[in-house]
């Protein structure tokens, strides 16, 4: 799978870098920010509260790579050129932005993506109205405007390699993270 | 319940965003010339006497060589003589060579451990001797000596002003790690200001080639650095909600304008180079992006969707009526103005989706396309103007291109293995 050969050749390439000969101990994650990495189960709404309120033996690896794990029910598709958010996508909306509502202190981020087609600036931006799409749906659901940021990755970090319209078709994307 | 850690989810986490650092060169550029302009001068440059004790970097006269071939306005013959900048050749000799023009030097050693170049030139033509210098360079220096004398040899005989002792920056990707490179205009000694595992993108150059500000996604969101060369010290000038990109300087380096979506949308705003005083300078419910000034620091020329597809504007610096520039095609971005304020080049996406590089006379409109490749990017003009530094595609791998402002002659930098992108040339040396 993409994931683990690229995580394999990025701890190649550092331990190349470094002179690390062994895999790196769970002390030195301490330095990094840890992101959540739960896996939400279709539906999202049991998974709100899963790796915040740790216990102390609670133990949440932490993985700088980019790409990380995004469940498949977090992503909403777009259209070429388009920031349309189509009714299909509806529903996953409304379940999110019901979580977020009913917990006003849950926040999360939007990340909006292009595909690999145009400049990368101006696919920025349009990374940034797909996300800015999205949240607006969220906050018209009664999400707070305080609780999402909307961001964009523009073309610069797609899902999927290639250059044929089923790529694109993936990496046109906003997806849903919490934070 | 997380996930229990496995190896292919560990991370040395180490190396990440290491600030300025030399590194051997590990990615040799060569060059290739393509297409071939009016006339090109003969020239016969000698092996400068003793360069070879000077060590592996002090081939003078081959970077000398190297330098002059390269922009495509001269052309090498051999020389096997052993000169010097004190020997008295023949001009006859040499004009029956085929040589308009001869250079010869030296490399000595100085008593505070510096090296002393010396060179000579003749104009082979007229007989006579044009003159020489000298220069007291360290070690480290020995490349940048060598490219001096390039520029002073190529102003002798051009009238134009050199520019292979200027500096290029531009971002290499290979695997998951992302570099902002500094090397040479002719790509060599590279230099690593910037490496992180997640995307860099946008580098521009301050005016006094002091700082660079780029666009990194090491917080998971684009923020705008501006990080001082030498020492390594950067500062997040930009890191409001949501997106932060697309930095540009003032000529006077007093003022970034940059791309935000703190308001919504993405509108341009300025700040000063220290973050301070933000403005807002578009006002239009589009996207407005990629500003870069006009030399003259008071129009700034950007790209906007407000007419329907991307197209590049112009404005007062300080916000302002916008008019609209480009009206062949649906699709207009990356504008960069040339140092004489008269050419603007730009990518134009061409039926079939392909983008070009294009140059447009800014008197007339009149507009011209610079390639037949399609898929370039980031066009960045040379200090003297005389050429344009872009990126572009072949064979399935990034390189990084430079073209006559006619598009006549051209060269790749190659780059062995790296994908690489967004150039920038830096301004002249101090």
């Amino acid at each position: 799978m993409k994931r683990l050969s690229s995580a394999l050749a990025v701890l190649a390439l550092a331990a190349l870098a470094v002179g690390c000969s062994s895999p790196v101990k769970l002390e030195e994650n301490t330095d990094v920010p840890v992101e959540s990495r739960t896996r939400t189960p279709a539906g999202g709404a049991g998974a709100a509260g899963a790796g915040q309120g740790a216990g102390q033996s609670q133990v949440t690896t932490v993985n700088v790579d980019k790409g990380a794990t995004t469940s498949a029910a977090r992503i909403v598709y777009f259209d070429f050129d388009s920031f349309v958010v189509k009714d299909e996508f509806r529903p996953l909306i409304e379940a999110h932005a019901k979580r977020m509502a009913a917990n006003k202190s849950q926040r999360g981020t939007i990340e909006g993506h292009t595909d690999e087609r145009g400049g990368r600036e101006y696919n920025l931006a349009l990374g940034q109205k797909r996300a800015e799409a999205v949240l607006r749906s969220m906050t018209l659901l009664g999400v707070s405007d305080a609780q999402l940021e909307a961001v964009s990755f523009g073309k610069e970090r797609p899902a999927v390699q290639g250059s044929d319209e089923a790529a694109w078709a993936k990496n046109r994307r906003a997806e849903l993270k919490d934070k | 319940m997380p996930l229990p850690p496995t190896p292919a989810t560990r991370r040395c986490v180490c190396a990440s965003l290491a600030a300025f650092s030399t590194l051997p060169v590990w990615a040799q550029f060569r060059v290739e010339i393509s297409g071939v302009g009016a006339t090109q001068l003969p020239v016969a440059i000698a092996r400068f006497r003793d360069e070879d004790k000077a060590g592996p970097n002090a081939a003078i006269g081959a970077i000398i060589r190297a330098d002059l071939e390269r922009s495509g306005q001269f052309r090498n013959l051999d020389v096997s003589a052993a000169l010097d900048e004190t020997s008295q050749p023949a001009m006859s000799e040499w004009r029956g060579r085929g040589a308009d023009a001869l250079l010869a030097g030296s490399v000595s050693r100085l008593a505070d451990g510096r090296w002393d170049i010396r060179y000579k030139l003749w104009d082979v033509v007229k007989g006579r001797d044009l003159g020489g210098q000298s220069l007291a360079v360290v070690t480290a220096d020995l490349r940048l000596g060598a490219h001096r004398i390039a520029d002073a040899v190529y102003e002798r005989l051009t009238g134009d002003k050199g520019v292979f002792a200027t500096r290029i920056a531009y971002v290499t990707r290979a695997a998951n790690r992302f570099t902002l490179r500094i090397t040479d205009a002719d790509g060599e000694g590279g230099q690593v200001a910037l490496t992180s595992v997640e995307p860099i993108i946008s580098p521009a150059w301050s005016p006094d080639g002091r700082e660079l500000a780029y666009v990194s996604f090491e917080q998971q969101k684009a923020v705008v650095w501006v990080q001082d060369v030498a020492s390594g010290q950067r500062r997040a000038v930009a890191n409001f909600r949501g997106s932060n990109s697309a930095p540009a300087w003032s000529p006077d380096g007093r003022q970034l304008v940059l791309s935000l979506s703190r308001d919504g949308g993405t509108q341009l705003f300025s700040m000063g180079r220290d973050g301070s005083g933000l403005k807002r300078l578009t006002q239009s419910s589009a996207i407005d992006t990629e500003a870069t000034f006009a030399p003259d620091g008071r129009t700034i020329y950007f790209v906007s969707d407000r007419g329907g597809g991307p197209q590049v504007y112009r404005m007062p610096a300080a916000g302002g009526n916008a008019e609209r520039v480009t009206f062949a095609g649906n699709y207009n971005i990356s504008p960069a103005i040339s140092p004489d304020g008269r050419t603007m080049a730009y990518i134009s996406r061409l039926g079939g989706g392909n983008f070009r590089l294009h140059a447009m006379e800014l008197a007339d409109g009149n507009v011209r396309a610079l390639t037949d490749t399609s898929d370039d990017e980031s066009p960045s003009f040379a200090p003297n103007g005389k050429l344009i530094i872009y990126a572009s595609r072949a064979q399935g791998r990034d390189v990084l291109m430079t073209s006559t402002l006619d598009g006549r002659i051209k060269t790749r930098l190659l780059s062995s293995g790296l994908d690489v992108r967004e150039p920038v040339w830096g301004p002249f040396n101090l």
